[in-house]
């Protein structure tokens, strides 16, 4: 099922959980949107460096990265992590990041 | 003579000998398996030893009451693999080289990636049951128990079996009250998923369950580490959730032999096609149940279903056709739900489960995502299956693929 969301009078396509279904409409904005969804009032300079690691990795693996690889890379520890994307920040980061579901979380 | 190794001689592992044994040519094939342990363990078996269903002995067998005669055993542990020189290095120098190779090594659980799991309380108020001596200790542990707090906590997905959990709390339920204490066990299922399962309609359903029995469930919390003085786990948030008795299913990884030969994720879990069974990397490398890093559970039921993809595809392979079968990540769990029932779930990668019937010829219907007596001798039969027919490679009669027959959408 998918719904559709008006963000910056742009409309995007979302999947059943919220991600969206076409990455290529992402940008600055739609992640500050996103993230307000999620409950993460203002993107810090923090939160933009794992945004742009998970948009790294996942051009080059095409899956969004786990929590634990997102700490062995990302450069912001487990524990930082999850104060920046309170509860799932591999579902967070990723959703906010524009990319799909990570395949793992199943 | 072209040669195929096959590491880890555990539900995977023997599977697969059986079946290739029976289908190659042995006058061009040498075919060998490598393990560290002479002993089978029924892990399914393990959820019940707390609870003193089984014992020890109900869940053990000699490794070599399932090899077939003309292969080669190997009784060491695996040291690493060289993939670009295809061979082996075992632990005692020795090396194997192949043409062909099978990697079942499994997973297994590893509570030091938590702090403070292995300190001071371990086996005394922290138990696991995904290992024979975890689920031992445990036994003893409840025999003398007058009741507490039970926090039963996954670490981290994926682990092996992802009903164990659910099995776990729902079979302490029906222990403690024939016990005559359930009223003193406060016990609290504590998960990192949003809700009791990974899959939206069965977590639904089976969170219904929880209720109904009086379990107390708290879903995504993540587990940072364990206060052994306040006898608390805390999550990476800073919540804290007191214990009398812990039950914790440490972070599941693949063996390190994958790590140290570099062919694993940061799991050491190998990535591998998720239909054909290849691993991704190396073309004559194929791989099988819970060492893969594959969307699918990791379940026996599961690597039964890759046996015989991975058949198809292993001999198309060698005799230069193009691999075929594809594997739908179909799995079929029974989940013992106490009182002598059960509960059953039929899913793959696609189709979540859902509720309905299951149809199995000769032995009728199953019912899907309900509780009935008739999915409890499911799974007590699944033992008996296990090491009559599935080990030994024999067909078993349930399709490979999943079917949508009798289900309700
Ligand atoms: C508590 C519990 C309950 C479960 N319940 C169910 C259930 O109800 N239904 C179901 O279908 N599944 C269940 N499972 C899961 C099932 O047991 C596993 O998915 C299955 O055994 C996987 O098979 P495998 O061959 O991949 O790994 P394993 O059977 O674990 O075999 C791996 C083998 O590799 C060997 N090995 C690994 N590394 C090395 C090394 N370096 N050197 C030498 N040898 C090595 C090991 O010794 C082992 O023999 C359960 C598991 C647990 C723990």
């Amino acid at each position: 099922m998918t719904t559709t969301t008006v963000i910056d009078s742009q409309t995007l396509q979302r999947d059943a959980d919220g991600h969206l279904e076409n990455m290529a409409e992402w940008n600055d904005q739609v992640a500050q949107a996103l993230a307000l969804e999620e409950g993460i009032p203002a993107l810090t300079e923090r939160h933009w460096l794992v945004i742009n690691y998970m948009r790294k990795e996942f051009k080059e693996k095409g899956d969004a990265p786990s929590i634990r690889k997102m700490t062995k890379e990302s450069g912001v520890d487990t524990k930082e992590l999850y104060a920046l994307f309170p509860k799932g920040p591999a579902k967070k980061a990723a959703k906010i990041a524009g990319l799909p579901k990570p395949k793992g979380c199943i | 003579m072209k040669k195929l190794v096959i590491l880890g001689a555990g539900t995977a592992g023997t599977m697969m000998l059986n079946k290739l044994h029976n289908v190659l040519d042995k006058s061009e094939w040498q075919i060998t398996i490598v393990d560290q342990h002479e002993t089978h363990y029924y892990q399914p078996g393990f959820l019940f030893i707390p609870f003193d269903i089984y014992t020890r002995k109900d869940v053990i067998k000699p490794k070599r009451d399932f090899f077939p005669p003309g292969v080669s055993v190997v009784s060491a542990e695996i040291d690493r693999i060289e993939p670009g020189q295809n061979r082996v290095l075992l632990k005692n120098n020795v090396v194997l080289t192949y043409d062909y190779l099978i990697v079942a090594t499994g997973a297994k659980i590893n509570p030091e990636q938590t702090e403070g799991m292995k300190d001071g309380l371990w086996h005394k108020n922290i138990f696991d049951f995904y290992t024979i001596e975890g689920a031992c200790a445990l036994r003893r542990f409840f025999k003398h128990w007058e009741g507490g707090k039970l926090v039963v906590n996954i670490t981290e997905m994926p682990i092996k079996c992802p009903v164990a959990p659910l099995e776990f709390v729902f079979l302490a339920d029906s222990y403690f009250t024939e016990q005559g204490i359930r009223d003193k066990v406060d016990i609290h299922f504590v998960t990192p998923l949003p809700g009791a399962f990974t899959k939206p309609k069965a977590s639904a359903i089976l969170g219904d369950f929880l209720a109904k029995k009086n379990i107390r469930l708290t879903t995504e919390f993540s587990i940072a580490r364990v206060d052994n003085e306040k006898k608390a786990i805390v999550s990476w948030d800073e919540i804290e959730i007191p214990f009398d008795v812990l039950v914790t299913i440490p972070t599941n990884m693949g063996d390190e032999a994958i790590g140290r030969s570099g062919m694993g994720d940061e799991l050491n879990f190998i990535p591998t096609d998720k239909h054909t069974l290849r691993a991704q990397n190396y073309d004559n490398v194929f791989v099988i149940g819970d060492a893969t890093d594959l969307p699918s559970s990791k379940a026996g039921s599961v690597a039964h279903f890759q046996a015989d993809i991975l058949m198809e595809n292993f001999l198309s392979a060698v005799e230069g056709r193009n691999m075929t079968a594809s594997f739908d990540g179909h799995a079929n769990c029974f989940i013992e739900s106490g009182f002598g029932k059960g509960i059953l779930i039929d899913f793959n990668y696609d189709t979540e489960p859902l509720p309905g019937k299951f149809p199995l010829p000769g032995v009728g219907p199953f019912s899907l995502l309900e509780e009935t007596k008739m999915n409890h001798y499911g799974k007590v039969m699944f033992r008996w299956m296990y090491w009559n027919f599935l080990l030994k490679g024999l067909e078993l009669p349930v399709e490979s693929n999943m079917t949508m027959a009798g289900k309700r959408m």
